[in-house]
């Protein structure tokens, strides 16, 4: 299982200029979380944060029991090997072709043979529909191109945690779906905790269970995805259907004035950017793709959102229960799509509960964990 | 932890805290340059590639370098009335001095300028943030691959400058200005000794370093975009320039405190 990410108050800024402050999340381990938010918010940034790349202000952000804020250099690079980023443009090393790219982690933390990093080279690119295009300098192929062997590269070294800088900026919505089921694939298969950036509405709304969203130096909420996608906040509702009235402007923020502008033109029949319907409610998140195993977070993440059902708004909890089948109504001892009355507290069907404590025994030998990621290639599974 | 108070904003000290991170730059890869595994494959190329960018101009910057201190030397020893010590003199002026600050130049000019653009390019490809988070140390990986060959290079070049240009001087001084073969090579060592080789080595070297971690350090932190990578290069060459000087200055007045003249 993925290891869990806890971040705790965390404040971000460039000089005067604060970019995010007192960002408090848990990325539960080996769950699918999203961090949605308009341009310039300072996402990448988090995500930067997050690894240790860009040091924050305040705050803690603990992984496996490291707190990468204040840990010393040398237990920095150790905690990395456990995250696989996908960095906005790819980030490939531009005097290496794509197999010495994804084979460079391999050749630099695993004592394997020439023969076995070619394997599981060629592997996950064939994974990111890149087979064929070992030779290639990253000059020579195209943005999507780029950022499908980036992803080749994070993922060669099987990493506990994910994450992904817009892995759909560049790519045609062809190709984002297949990213999606990528990525839902990869953690049916590996289970590992993924974290996606992104603005991408779609994806937003199908992929993660958990989202979250920064607007105005501030995580406005970060929860299960039926929260975000039931949300009444006006900065939500503006966001998920990409329309032009409401608080975010083409800059940053919006004064009342010009909302009130905008309002007086919408009222006069302007159009404002949609074509009217309203897309937040809770949509069928996609699954792994048939053959492969089913993802063990689902199950984990109803025990604990079910754990936490009371706590959340009346129209998220519909949204939940509309989605249970009628085996978790069973299970969860619920009738006829109401909340239960009693608060009671859901029960793991293994006794397998998200753990906070660090997994011990890492030591960046990933022999027994190769064959994990291995991707069914048998056609006749899939139909 | 930086907090408000923490960021001083007393004039100057914007430039006190860049010295310090290259000062920090220049510590980390002194660690990393011990730390396995070393990038053998990496060092190799980089020592070729600043050979190869530096050989051809050092060697055409020293003909001329011992040829005008042979000439300037030549005339105002003649009217010492100590001609028979022009060699001695252009020696040690060539050996001592211009040979290490000749290659130094060349080594931050033309390879350092490289290793600058290079490095530059890789941070704000995001390249450098990869491999970091690949797990990889990009100074170990990188600089100090960059930073040794450019040592080597530079101790190298020294060598051959300094024959070029005694070379030069000779042939100036004996051809242009009717010396004598005979007393210019026997007063070689009246007056030069084996130190001063070594401390034109160890100048070398530590030029070197200077030049390569200059240049990294620039390439490592260029402000915003492909016109921070140029304006980069442009202040690593200047930056280093100055150092050199300035370090060179200290460098001679250590020695000469430190090591007797002959025959005082």
């Amino acid at each position: 299982m993925g290891a869990e990410v806890v971040i705790e108050g965390l404040t971000k800024s460039f000089g005067r200029q604060t970019i995010w402050r007192d960002v408090s999340l848990t990325l539960p381990p080996g769950e699918v979380s999203a961090m949605l938010g308009p341009s310039g918010t300072g996402k990448s940034v988090f995500l930067k944060s997050m690894i240790g790349l860009l040091k924050p202000d305040r705050g803690r952000c603990v992984v496996n029991g490291v707190d990468i804020v204040t840990c010393s250099e040398a237990k920095l690079y150790e905690v990395r090997k456990l995250f696989g980023v996908l960095f906005q443009d790819g980030a490939l090393f531009g005097s290496m072709n794509l197999y010495d790219n994804v084979a460079f982690p391999l050749r630099e933390h695993t004592k394997k043979s020439e023969s076995e990093i070619k394997r599981i080279v060629l592997e996950k690119l064939d994974l990111t529909g890149l087979a064929g295009a070992e030779t290639k300098l990253p000059g020579e192929i195209s943005g999507g191109m780029r950022k499908r062997a980036g992803l080749a590269r994070a993922l060669v070294l099987d990493p506990q945690i994910i994450l992904c800088d817009e892995p759909d900026s560049g790519l045609d919505p062809v190709r984002t779906a297949y990213l999606s089921q990528l990525l839902i694939d990869l953690n049916a298969q590996i289970d590992a905790t993924i974290l996606i950036v992104t603005h991408n509405i779609n994806l937003a709304r199908t992929v993660p269970d958990n989202l979250g969203m920064l607007f105005r130096k501030e995580l406005v909420m970060f929860g299960p995805r039926e929260v975000l996608l039931t949300s009444d906040a006006p900065v939500v509702e503006q966001f998920l259907n990409g329309r032009r009235l409401g608080p975010i402007g083409m800059s940053e923020e919006k004064d009342a004035t010009q909302m009130a502008l905008e309002q007086a033109h919408i009222e006069a029949g302007h159009s404002d950017g949609t074509v009217g319907e309203d897309l937040r409610g809770v949509v069928p998140q996609i699954a792994p793709t048939p053959g492969l195993p089913e993802r063990e977070a689902v199950r984990r993440r109803k025990d604990r959102v079910m754990q936490i059902l009371r706590t959340l708004p009346p129209v998220a909890q519909q949204g939940i229960l509309d989605s249970l089948t009628d085996e978790d109504r069973r299970r969860y001892g619920i009738t006829s799509g109401q909340a239960p009355l009693s608060a009671r507290p859901a029960l793991p069907r293994r006794g397998e509960r998200p753990s906070p404590a660090p997994r011990p025994g890492y030591g960046g030998d990933m022999s027994a964990t190769q064959e994990i990621a291995a991707v069914p290639d048998a056609p006749g599974r899939r139909a | 932890m930086t907090t408000g108070l923490a960021k001083g904003d007393f004039p100057g000290a914007g430039a006190l805290r860049e010295t310090g991170r290259l000062f920090a730059l220049a510590l980390d890869v002194l660690v990393n340059i011990f730390r396995k595994p070393f990038q053998v494959r990496e060092f190799i190329q980089q020592c070729w590639f600043i050979a190869s960018v530096t050989i051809l101009p050092t060697a055409l910057v020293a003909i001329p370098f011992g040829a005008i201190i042979a000439l300037q030397l030549g005339t105002l020893i003649v009217q010492l009335g100590a001609q028979s010590f022009t060699g001695a003199a252009s020696v040690l002026a060539i050996i001592q001095q211009a040979a290490p600050l000749v290659t130094a130049l060349l080594v931050a000019g033309a390879g350092g300028s490289a290793i600058c653009a290079d490095i530059g390019s890789r941070t704000i490809r995001e390249e450098i943030d990869a491999m970091e988070v690949l797990g990889v140390s990009p100074v170990q990986r990188l600089i100090v691959p960059r930073v040794l060959a450019s040592m080597l290079v530079a101790v190298l070049l020294n060598g051959l400058v300094s024959v070029v240009g005694v070379m030069g001087g000779y042939f100036f001084n004996v051809v242009l200005q009717g010396g004598t073969p005979g007393a210019y090579l026997a007063s070689f060592s009246a007056l030069a000794q084996l130190p001063d080789l070594w401390i034109s080595e160890l100048k070398a070297l530590i030029f070197g370093f200077i030049a390569g971690v200059v240049a990294a350090y620039r390439g490592l932190n260029p402000k915003g975009g492909p016109k921070g990578v140029g304006d980069a290069v442009n202040q690593a060459v200047v930056i280093t320039f100055l150092l050199l000087f300035f370090v060179n200055f200290v460098l001679t007045a250590v020695y000469l405190q430190v090591v007797p003249a002959k025959g005082s």
